[in-house]
């Protein structure tokens, strides 16, 4: 199968980026060196071609209610031009998806979806729409979405646009003109610093690229690959889905029982996995078996997906769902799910690195947050 | 970056030089220190271990992933760079040069390119 171009794929191809197949689209993994592109978003500016995510447009009457029922937020008390960070699960509470929902109308919703979901989550929202006066439109090829993130982001974007940046706050949007072009601009991420998300028509998207590059340029603005916005959020610990996030977990398991929210007014308080997600409230309140964890490692050597975390004593105890050298930090970092007797912070376990054990210590997440 | 005409290449991206009193040095092209990114570890065979053409003698890890380091030759390891250890971002700073890995009592090589074969063989 061929992959998916985004609108920026030539611009991509000019700037020598290094591309990648991600979840079917060919997408660019970085420009030059990686850990110079995580820095920059660190300590500058760093522009993403995030075209890839999945636009779902819920629209009628009742788009709150419907979402209320399809998702574990409660998201129809969300206020309009404002986002929330939600999941949609399964009748038995695996997590299907992680979204960020942007209310763009008093009746209109813009459900964003990981590129490896958005069908999944196209689906599972249309089979869910049973009762309810509302549509859902595949919008995954009415946008392309841009990020500038970082420190610097806030200047760069005020020099493109007339928008109220100072009044545009974290998790909420604005529909805005940026270098000319009609965008919904958002203040949201997946990098742990302050910045953008540009929602624009593809036509549009080349433009965008080269009226940002050319605001940034005095201001450190790099381009930037899937490979540094993967640094970047491990460093943030936020879950990556595929990795953190799988239907075999809830999102209690995950350590985010916080977006599922049984205190829902609409529809009788019903959503889609209730029951098992307050059996698995119940559970995690109890006795969680594993515990999503940071692991900090002194050494060289890179703990990675899929590695087993082993106890001082050589017994396997959790598994490594994402690793990385940390640029910020300076030495390797994972998450992983660990056995409870284990997840303190300040535990010394180790990691299986292709056979040899390799000591890290157990660390609260997030591994970086940025100074406010 | 240009592939380097005083120096011989592998297919699995290792370069050697010509030997000097029987030893030749070893490391990897910039073709292969660009598709790996970032190099942030970087494991070499011990002085005095005996490495063989074509097997594995060591690991070089980037940012997502882990590659085997392959030897172009085989014979006794006299020398390893110990700056590349200490500072693996000299693999893709200086691949041809700085950047070495180590140094080989050449007994025998693997099938080995020129410079012009590997660049047409990377398709550059």
């Amino acid at each position: 199968m061929s992959l998916r171009l985004t609108a920026l794929d030539a611009l991509h191809r000019s700037l020598g980026a290094t591309m990648t197949d991600f979840a079917g689209w060919d997408m660019p993994l970085r420009y030059g060196s990686e850990r110079e592109e995580h820095i920059a978003v660190r300590t500058k500016a760093g522009l993403f071609d995030l075209s890839h995510m999945g636009e779902i447009t819920v629209s009628g009457p009742q788009a709150g209610e419907f979402l209320d029922h399809a998702l574990v937020g409660f998201i129809s008390a969300l206020g309009v031009l404002r986002a929330r960070y939600t999941m949609i699960c399964r009748e038995d509470g695996g997590i299907l998806d992680d979204l960020i929902v942007y209310r763009t109308a008093e009746n209109e919703y813009m459900v964003v979806a990981n590129a490896s979901n958005a069908q999944v989550v196209l689906d599972a929202l249309t089979e869910r729409t049973g009762g309810f006066d509302v549509q859902v439109r595949d919008d995954r090829d009415a946008y392309a979405l841009l990020a500038v993130q970082g420190p610097e982001a806030n200047g760069i974007l005020a020099s493109v646009t007339d928008a109220d940046l100072p009044g545009l706050k974290y998790y909420a949007l604005l529909p805005a003109t940026v270098a000319g072009k009609d965008v919904w601009l958002a203040r949201t991420g997946y990098t742990g610093e302050d910045g953008f998300e540009i929602f624009c028509a593809p036509a549009d998207a080349e433009h965008l690229w080269t009226a940002l590059t050319e605001a940034g340029a005095d201001k450190g603005l790099v381009p930037c690959g899937l490979s540094c916005r993967d640094t970047l959020r491990l460093e943030a610990g936020m879950p990556l889905y595929g990795h953190e996030l799988t239907t075999e977990l809830t999102p209690f398991d995950a350590g985010l029982g916080r977006v599922v929210r049984f205190d829902k007014t609409t529809n009788g308080g019903e959503f889609v996995g209730r029951k098992a997600l307050e059996a698995a409230a119940a559970q995690a309140e109890a006795k969680a078996p594993r515990k999503l964890v940071g692991l900090v490692s002194e050494g060289k050597r890179v703990p990675r997906a899929e590695y087993t975390v082993v106890s001082t004593e050589g017994a396997p105890i959790g598994t490594i769902t994402s690793g990385s050298p940390s640029p910020t930090l300076g030495k390797p970092i994972a998450i992983a799910y660990v056995d409870a007797a284990h997840a303190e912070p300040g535990t010394a376990v180790a990691v299986d690195v292709r056979g040899k054990h390799e000591p890290v210590e157990v660390v609260a997440l997030p591994f970086y947050k940025r100074a406010r | 970056m240009s592939n380097p005409t005083h120096l011989q290449y592998t297919k699995e991206h290792e370069w050697l030089t010509a030997a000097e009193d029987g030893v030749s040095t070893v490391g990897i092209t910039a073709h292969a220190a660009d598709a790996l990114g970032d190099i942030v570890y970087v494991q070499l065979p011990e002085v005095g271990d005996t490495v063989t053409a074509g097997e594995t003698c060591g690991e070089l890890e980037s940012t997502k992933s882990v590659s085997d380091l392959y030897s172009p030759a085989t014979g006794e390891v006299t020398e390893v760079n110990q700056a590349v250890v200490d500072e693996p971002a000299l693999v893709n700073a200086e691949p041809f040069e700085g950047g070495w890995l180590f140094k080989v009592r050449v007994e025998a090589t693997d099938e080995l390119l020129g410079a012009d074969e590997y660049t047409a063989f990377i398709g550059a």
